[in-house]
């Protein structure tokens, strides 16, 4: 902290308890001008807690947040931001309707202004975008543009209220190796500009590019702050872990017989993201198939029809040679197919169910769990209990509220209940997305081993080094299409991100509402 | 440039991740607490001791065996309302349209029950209960169909069902239905004895109507807490999306939720028609499927809350109905204190899950 002289932020002594949880224990660190600081711990280390607290969401029990020396009153969500700080959250808070201007003034401005203002407005985006190295249009809709392009609009519109201090919860998550590098050129020029950033992240090699000093986070205790020069991934991940944490090793795959076929399968699009366009892939048992890939280029379809929400407009299914063509999330369920869907909050469990009732949503309707009409609760309650213990879910018990765990456990009771009953066939969509490193080394080793005893694993994922790690083979979809197979190291990263970006196709991918990331 | 130009003390609401047990409990013995401050001070405004006018109401209501009796017998239509609302609400399907169910019950039983079935009460009996299950379901139905075929939203539809089912009553009793010995009253036949509700003790005026809605509560808290159709009922209701991707049927279950509802609003109809009044007319139910609402959400949609809110609700009605005679405070006061009650309580609900901080 002396190395930079002037502080702009200091966070002192944070304390804040939701009942018997400490989520914030007596944390303290501050950011000086011009410096990158990472926050970095496991899912459920305060992280989220402790920005909500900085914006006043949260009120914290003990400790102070000031702001070029200023103390803000607790509690405040308009304090923060009047005093410069500006965040970038995970899930873009963007009007799809609305131009990039429009979008970047909103709230800054009175409702009905004269030309000049927007003109001024105008310029001084354009001048920003160019400043900040920030590529967009003002005058495109929103709506029409990529998730990397909403990112830089995000960034602009903090800029645009001057702020001097930057927080960027998981930027990286949605981007491609290309366009993480823009951001970092990004980055680079707010820091030369005198802006000061707080990089929320879980890659350790990113923390390592970006980042001057790290914070580090665990069980809501910070338990060290250390300059990056002084470090590396092997010891930062030791800090967030509490233990060497060891990637699982992967043997050689011993790919079976098909399992699951698609044949020309076409989907309408979801919204703004697009279906599938004839798209054929067989998953082999034993093995794992990545399907790599921006978020929004038609994973979401994959996902549903795989797992029996979406019916095709046309194509085949085919399950062990059956045609599986019209079937419901229910068939899929009796099939043996184990499902890990993308949202675990919002579609993978009830937030207001406890444990047990979350364990046995999909089966509730099946022996043991239910005969005739009825529930039998004292076996759902046993078989909770199994998985808590089996997939160590952290949780007071089975009848725990799933609401009050963290990410990481609410992954291991869906884990559990997929894989309890030894399916064929796994669908994990963006398993470890938001988990800390011990969970993500959890889940993979969880898929591994389901492999290794002759599943079929399609794993669809945003995040380039978990496929590239884990995959036996590659596939990689853009806009709808799938690229041809690639073995496990036959690309390079940079050679993936081309074909996520839209390139190599046979035909040019068309720009039909402008999904593809530029 | 600064976000935002003006200040001021401006409120917000912070979510409780856990809520203690003395914060739901707590709460809604307040929000009682506060509904008997205000009619307090409306009881005072009127020139009375709010003691006296509460002791009035509380002897009114349970102070004898005959103000307990009536008090139960008032109770029986609301716990029926209550059940149908409790229910459909928890798997957020908005019935607003007990009322309407209510007098197709009545409607069926009077048309079965006047002499068109000639068996003895044991045979009959059973068969007017379904008939009338069935013709309160079938009404919910229509809007129920229209909610998850084509999205309408069943609270518009159930609310203006209300007002078109009372007009077809109307109709009916002034026409087909009109009772020829009625003196020219819009009023049907009586029903055949045999078709009648018997009392439960003899001597006494409490009706087996009352029995009925007893069982019908703990069934449908058993359905509720132990039937596979109660857990999806409370998956859909909670989070529509995470239900239908673990494969539960979202629109069979409201429909079934729809059914099950209508069918309870409609037993309400046919306990004071067979139990009570003996007839139909027009004012069989003084919006007794509007203050269903008030007792469901009162006993937080719990099916045996329901039957300690009905009987809290049907006491305040009663009661007021005697303090006023001895008090001289207008019977109003019995409406002023459930509309406060119900809102006290939402604002308790919230409470429960939010707190309240400047900023």
């Amino acid at each position: 902290m002396s190395t930079h002289p002037e502080e702009v932020l200091r966070l002192d002594g944070i304390t804040k308890r939701f009942g018997e949880l400490t989520a914030n224990d007596a944390v303290s660190f501050s950011l000086a001008k011009g410096e990158v600081v990472a926050l970095l711990g496991e899912n459920g280390a305060g992280k989220t807690t402790l920005m909500n607290i900085l914006f006043g969401q949260y009120t914290a029990d003990n400790g102070t947040v000031s702001v070029f020396g200023k103390t803000l009153p607790p509690g405040n969500p308009r304090a923060a931001l009047d005093a410069g700080v500006g965040m970038v959250h995970q899930h873009f808070t963007l009007a799809d309707n609305m131009t990039v201007q429009e979008n970047i003034t909103l709230g800054t401005r009175p409702l009905f202004s004269g030309r000049l203002d927007r003109k001024a407005a105008r310029q001084r985006i354009v001048e920003l975008s160019e400043r900040f190295h920030l590529a967009v249009s003002p005058d495109a809709k929103v709506g029409s543009l990529s998730v990397g392009e909403r990112q830089r609009v995000e960034i602009l519109k903090a800029l645009y209220r001057d702020v001097r201090i930057l927080i960027l919860d998981e930027p990286t998550a949605v981007l491609t190796p290309q366009e993480t590098d823009d951001l970092f050129a990004t980055l680079r020029q707010a820091i030369a500009n005198g802006l000061s950033i707080i990089f929320i992240s879980h890659k350790l090699h990113e923390v390592m590019a970006i980042a001057d000093r790290v914070v580090v986070l665990r069980h809501g205790k910070m338990v060290d702050g250390v300059a990056i020069k002084d470090t590396d991934k092997t010891a930062l991940a030791a800090l967030m872990m509490g233990a060497e944490a060891t990637p699982p090793s992967v043997a050689p795959a011993n790919p079976g017989a098909t399992l699951m076929e698609l044949r020309d399968v076409t989907t309408r699009d979801i919204g703004n993201a697009p279906g599938l366009k004839s798209v054929s892939l067989a998953l082999r048992s034993g093995q794992i198939i990545g399907l790599a890939g921006v978020s929004g280029n038609g994973q979401a379809a994959m996902a549903e029809i795989v797992g029996g929400q979406r019916k095709p407009a046309d194509g085949s299914l085919a399950l062990a040679g059956e045609d599986i063509t019209k079937w419901t999330p229910r068939t899929a369920v009796q099939n043996g197919i184990a499902r890990i869907p993308e949202d675990r909050h919002k579609t993978g469990t009830i937030a207001d169910f406890d444990l047990t009732e979350n364990a046995i949503l999909e089966r509730y309707n099946d022996a043991p769990f239910s005969r005739g009409g009825w529930l039998d609760w004292r076996k759902s309650h046993r078989f909770a209990s199994e998985i808590i213990e089996k997939y160590d879910v952290r949780c007071p018990g089975p009848d725990t509220t799933i609401r009050l765990l963290s990410g990481g456990n609410m992954q291991k009771l869906i884990l559990g209940r997929v894989l309890e009953a030894a399916p064929q066939i796994i669908l994990a969509n963006q398993p470890v997305r938001g988990l800390d490193i011990g969970a993500v080394n959890y889940v993979h080793s969880q898929l591994l081993e389901a492999r290794n005893r002759g599943a079929a694993v399609l794993l669809i994922s945003e995040d380039l080094d978990e496929i590239m790690g884990l995959a036996d083979v590659i596939y990689v979809i853009a806009e709808g299409r799938l690229s041809p197979t690639f073995a496990r190291g036959e690309k390079t990263p940079a050679e993936l991100g081309l074909w996520m970006a839209g390139q190599g196709f046979d035909e040019p991918v068309r720009e039909e509402g402008g999904h593809h990331a530029s | 440039m600064n976000l935002c130009a003006k200040k001021g003390v401006t409120m917000r609401l912070e979510p409780i991740e856990n809520p203690t047990v003395l914060r739901k409990l707590g709460l809604p013995a307040a929000a009682l607490a506060a509904t008997f401050l205000v009619a307090s001070l409306l009881a005072m405004a009127a020139g009375a001791n709010p003691f006296s006018v509460f002791g009035l109401i509380l002897k009114g209501a349970f102070g004898s065996k005959f103000a307990v009796l009536e008090t139960l017998n008032r109770a029986t239509p609301l716990i029926f309302t209550g059940l149908a609302v409790a229910i459909a609400f928890r798997a957020k399907f908005w019935n607003i349209g007990a009322e309407a169910q209510l007098y197709a019950g009545a409607l069926v039983t009077v048309v079965l029950g006047t002499g068109f079935l000639q068996w003895p009460a044991f045979a009959i009996l059973p068969v007017l209960i379904l008939f009338a299950v069935l013709a309160g379901a079938i009404v919910l139905l229509v809007p129920a169909l229209l909610k998850t075929r084509f999205g309408v939203d069943e609270v518009v539809t159930t609310l203006l069902f209300n007002f078109i089912f009372l007009l077809f009553i109307s109709m009916l009793l002034e026409g087909p239905l009109k009772d020829p010995m009625g003196m020219g009253w819009p009023k049907s036949a009586r029903l055949i004895p045999d078709a009648r509700l018997p009392r439960i003790v003899d001597g006494l005026r409490l009706h087996w109507g009352f029995g009925l809605a007893l069982i019908s509560a703990v069934m449908i808290w058993i359905i509720q807490t132990r039937s596979t159709l109660g857990y999806e009922m409370r998956a859909v209701g909670l989070n529509k999306e995470a239900a239908a991707f673990a494969g539960i049927p979202v629109n069979r279950v409201l429909v079934k939720t729809a059914l099950l509802s209508g069918g309870l609003a409609a037993l309400a109809g046919f306990s004071e028609v067979a139990g009570l009044k003996g007839s139909l007319t027009l004012d069989l139910s003084p919006g007794f499927g509007y203050t269903g609402i008030i007792v469901a959400m009162l006993a937080l949609l719990n099916p045996l809350g329901v039957v300690v809110a009905a009987l809290f609700v049907a006491g305040i009605f009663v009661g007021a109905d005697s303090m006023s005679r001895a008090a001289d405070v207008p019977t109003y006061l019995a409406d002023i204190m459930l509309a406060s009650a119900l809102l006290m309580m939402v604002l308790a609900i919230m409470l429960t899950r939010f707190r309240v901080v400047r900023g």
